[in-house]
């Protein structure tokens, strides 16, 4: 018994590593966004390739389509892009980008040097669209249904097995 | 080429961790002179690979070569060299290096400065060290590795962060570091003391200076990181009780009560079982530290960017280093047993209150930090724990344990005598209560909270000046000099860090209650008064430098109608990074209170017209100074002629020593 106390301790460390595991598999990476099943926000922004041409949500109104947030100066972008063009090759679903606090000029030679999954990418330099979405870091990317409702949120890059296991089991029971 | 060779550099500092990490600790256990001999070599050697890896990362941000990713993550062409070589620590990577790189450098120290101690425990304290490297290597390696290549290369990097870019943030990862990762020294002492069995004065005695000198380094870095805090956040704040500054104050407060404990084992050879498990927390701390910073368990300001498998890792690497410390600790220390006894109004009783109250709040600290999580893992809802919390917590802690400071230095060790301690401090209490509860009428308005705080700081300050007092007088020598130069160092390095403590508690409680702070919308002209200090705004030009533009106002601060002197806060917007611009006040220094003047955004009323604030705070400097104060305590300390010519024997040890006293 007397020593007993000597592990009191490691006890209690056992108990605190069993929170931090848990901590591990939470946050941030599955903060259930608060628009989760509520109704896509407003916006309506110029494209990147063009600054005449605007595309509001309410364009997009009658079909499932991906908004991915990304920018030239996103290193994590540069990871995910490759999973996006060809992802965007399946034609499974149109990929709108939200070109987030980037200048048109680097966020067109990036998409030349390194492929468009986009059918349009929105040009929001000040990222105020960005904060109506309630972005957290670039990249993230939402799914949005045919009524305009954000169905499902990424935070951080899509990854093959993400996209296999998620995202597009979801698209095909929207798209059903 | 560079960076290829750093990665080896690493990937044979890994060979030489893993010799240092187990033959030396094997050879202690079966009296293999030869596998012992291996440590310092070992030792020396893992120093001298992980500088070249270190030097082939500042060599390859030096060059601008984008086609590592670290460098194109973390610099640009334009950014001013001595930023391109603090980069070095801008991020997740280079960080971990940079933590690696102060973990040998420890191991190099304690290998060049060890030739009094026994083959046995350099073999072992050197060997703990090696197997803390090897886990740091292989995260590096594994997870974190800032040499890995982006190909093809980017023209252009992306910029260090903004906010970093600042001679604060030059100074401050290092010196944090060097106290974080100091405390590993004092915790392989303790494990090579437990594996040996040999818990005693000595063991104090050696592994005292070490853990001052980390103490006085963590000190400097929590300080510099708080003064960066004040000037570059913009709003005038010197603490936010933020998880990563929790993360640092944790090991302080644990290191702390170390610190003490330590003086009771080398002089009493008292607390022995504690002072082997505040050890252990005090490091166990750093390293929940870096993991809650470096996993993204917590989201907080500082947060880099997150990655699930670096969480795994570390903890996987804090579970065995942790855990398997405290099974250790579990296993060996009933064996040690509990040291001398003591009376129940003596020194060790004070200390052992002292003890007590640090790692309560270093415990409050912990649960503030992790609340949010715990809640959040058994479902309950999503909630942050603040300001207030620490407030109301830490408060009501620290307290007893500051009044006790001015008098645990003057209780004697084993037994002493409470009503003789009363007459000996009988006017420093009056003095001080009187004072305290007068001074705040001077400054313009009575407040209980300030006259609390104030009388906590003038008791340490009076009770440490009758200790002083009692000491010099019956020295056989005249003049103030030459007495306190008859002193130990240790003795007036304590003194010292009371003080320190005395003035920090000053500066935190006028700020606290007297700071005044504006926030308005100026246009050229317009003028902000605050007590006697008028603000006139003359407008804001604007300009180019090394790699930012910037946007400098100019206010004519006046004093009673006479013109005082001109001040001028900026906001920078870097060329590269096009981030959030930042914020860089304008400070008027001075001994007693601070103006400060931040542009906050430009108004859209009129073209010229700006946001800002403008703030008055009285004694904010002494909350730094006191900081300094407080290190330059444990500097003295460990000055001390018994650690410079420490030829540590146990009959040294024995004899009752002058510098009765903890060294801080």
């Amino acid at each position: 018994m007397r020593y007993l106390r000597y592990l009191i301790p490691l006890a209690a460390f056992v108990v605190l590593t069993g929170f931090l595991m848990k901590g591990l598999w939470m946050d941030p990476h599955t903060v259930p966004s608060p628009l989760i099943d509520k109704p896509a926000p407003e916006f309506r922004l110029t494209q990147v390739a063009d600054p005449g041409k605007s595309i509001g949500r309410d364009d997009m109104l009658g079909k499932v389509w991906l908004l991915n947030v990304w920018a030239s100066w996103c290193v994590s972008c540069r990871e995910e892009h490759p999973v996006l063009v060809e992802f965007a090759k399946t034609g499974m679903v149109p990929i709108y980008g939200l070109d987030y606090k980037d200048t048109r000029d680097e966020a067109l030679k990036w998409l030349e040097r390194l492929g468009n999954p986009y059918q349009a990418s929105l040009f929001d330099p000040d990222g105020r669209v960005g904060i109506d979405y309630g972005v957290y870091g670039v990249p993230e990317t939402y799914v949005i249904d045919r009524t305009g409702t954000i169905r499902y949120k990424q935070i951080g890059p899509i990854t093959p097995e993400i996209l296999h296991d998620k995202i597009v089991p979801l698209l095909r029971k929207l798209n059903a | 080429m560079i960076a290829e060779l750093g990665s080896f550099s690493l990937m044979v500092a890994l060979a030489v961790a893993l010799v240092q990490g187990i033959l030396p600790i094997v050879g202690a256990a079966r009296g293999n002179a030869a596998w012992m001999r291996l440590a310092r070599p070992a030792a020396r050697a893992l120093f001298v690979l992980v500088v070249v890896a270190a030097a082939c990362l500042v060599i390859s941000f030096l060059r601008d070569d984008f086609s590592v990713v670290y460098v194109a993550t973390n610099s640009t062409r334009a950014l001013p060299l001595r930023y391109k070589v603090a980069a070095f620590w801008g991020g997740h990577e280079g960080s971990m290096l940079l933590w690696l790189l102060i973990l040998s450098f420890w191991m190099f120290a304690v290998s060049l400065f060890s030739r009094h101690l026994p083959q046995e425990m350099v073999a072992r304290i050197l060997g703990v060290m090696g197997l803390i490297a090897v886990g740091f290597l292989l995260f590096i390696l594994l997870t974190s590795s800032p040499f890995e290549r982006l190909i093809p290369a980017p023209e252009e990097g992306r910029d260090l962060n903004p906010l970093l870019q600042d001679p604060g943030m030059v100074a401050h990862p290092p010196m944090l570091y060097m106290g974080y990762v100091g405390f590993s020294v004092a915790f392989a002492f303790a494990i090579a003391a437990l594996l040996g069995g040999n818990l005693d004065a000595t063991w104090a005695r050696w592994s005292r200076p070490w853990t001052t000198v980390a103490w006085s380094f963590l000190t400097l870095g929590i300080c510099l990181g708080s003064a960066w805090a004040y000037y570059t956040l913009g709003w005038g704040g010197w603490w936010f009780w933020d998880p990563v500054e929790n993360a640092s104050f944790m090991p302080w407060l644990a290191g702390t009560a170390l610190m003490h404990s330590l003086a009771v084992t080398e002089k009493r050879g008292g607390f022995k079982v504690w002072t082997v498990l505040l050890a252990i927390f005090a490091f166990s701390l750093s390293l929940l530290g870096t993991f809650l910073v470096r996993s993204g368990v917590l989201t907080s300001v500082h947060a880099f960017a997150n990655d699930p498998r670096r969480g795994v890792f570390i903890l996987l690497f804090l579970s065995i280093v942790i855990g398997g410390s405290l099974a250790l600790y579990a296993w060996r220390a009933p064996k040690v047993g509990l040291g001398e006894r003591f009376e129940l109004i003596s020194r060790e009783t004070m200390l052992l209150t002292n003890n007590v109250l640090f790692l309560s709040a270093a415990g409050a600290v912990l649960l503030g930090t992790l609340y949010p999580l715990f809640l959040d893992a058994l479902g309950l809802s999503k909630i942050s724990v603040g300001p207030p919390y620490f407030d109301v917590v830490f408060v009501p802690l620290m307290t007893p344990g500051l009044f006790l400071m001015g008098i645990g230095p003057l209780a004697r060790w084993k037994q002493a005598n409470l009503p003789e301690i009363g007459i000996r401090l009988k006017w420093a209490f009056g003095v001080s209560l009187i004072t305290a509860l007068l001074l705040p009428l001077a400054l313009g308005r009575w407040s209980g909270l300030a006259a609390f705080g104030l009388w906590l700081a003038l008791w340490i300050f009076a009770a440490t000046m009758v200790n002083l007092w009692s000491r010099l007088r019956p020295l056989p020598v005249s003049g103030l000099v030459a007495r306190l130069r008859a002193l130990p160092l240790g003795y007036l390095g304590m003194l010292t860090a009371h003080v320190g403590v005395a003035v920090f508690i000053t500066g935190v409680t006028l700020v606290k209650t007297y700071e005044s702070e504006k926030d308005v919308q100026m246009d050229i002209g317009d003028t902000v008064t605050m007590g006697p200090y008028t603000f006139k705004f003359n407008g804001v030009t604007n300009g180019a430098r090394e790699n930012y533009l910037y946007a400098r106002g100019a206010f004519e601060v006046s004093r009673n109608g006479h013109v005082l002197t001109t001040m001028s806060p900026e906001k920078h917007q870097f060329v590269v990074s096009k981030g959030e611009p930042s914020t860089v006040a304008a400070i008027n220094r001075g001994f007693t209170r601070d103006l400060y003047v931040a542009l906050g955004e430009q108004d859209g009323s009129s073209p010229t017209a700006w946001v800002v604030r403008v703030y008055y705070k009285p004694f904010v400097d002494w909350i730094w100074g006191g900081c300094l104060v407080m290190a330059i305590g444990g500097v003295l300390a460990l000055s001390d002629r018994r650690y410079r010519f420490a030829r540590s024997t146990a009959r040294d040890v024995a004899e009752p020593t002058l510098s009765a006293t903890a060294a801080a």
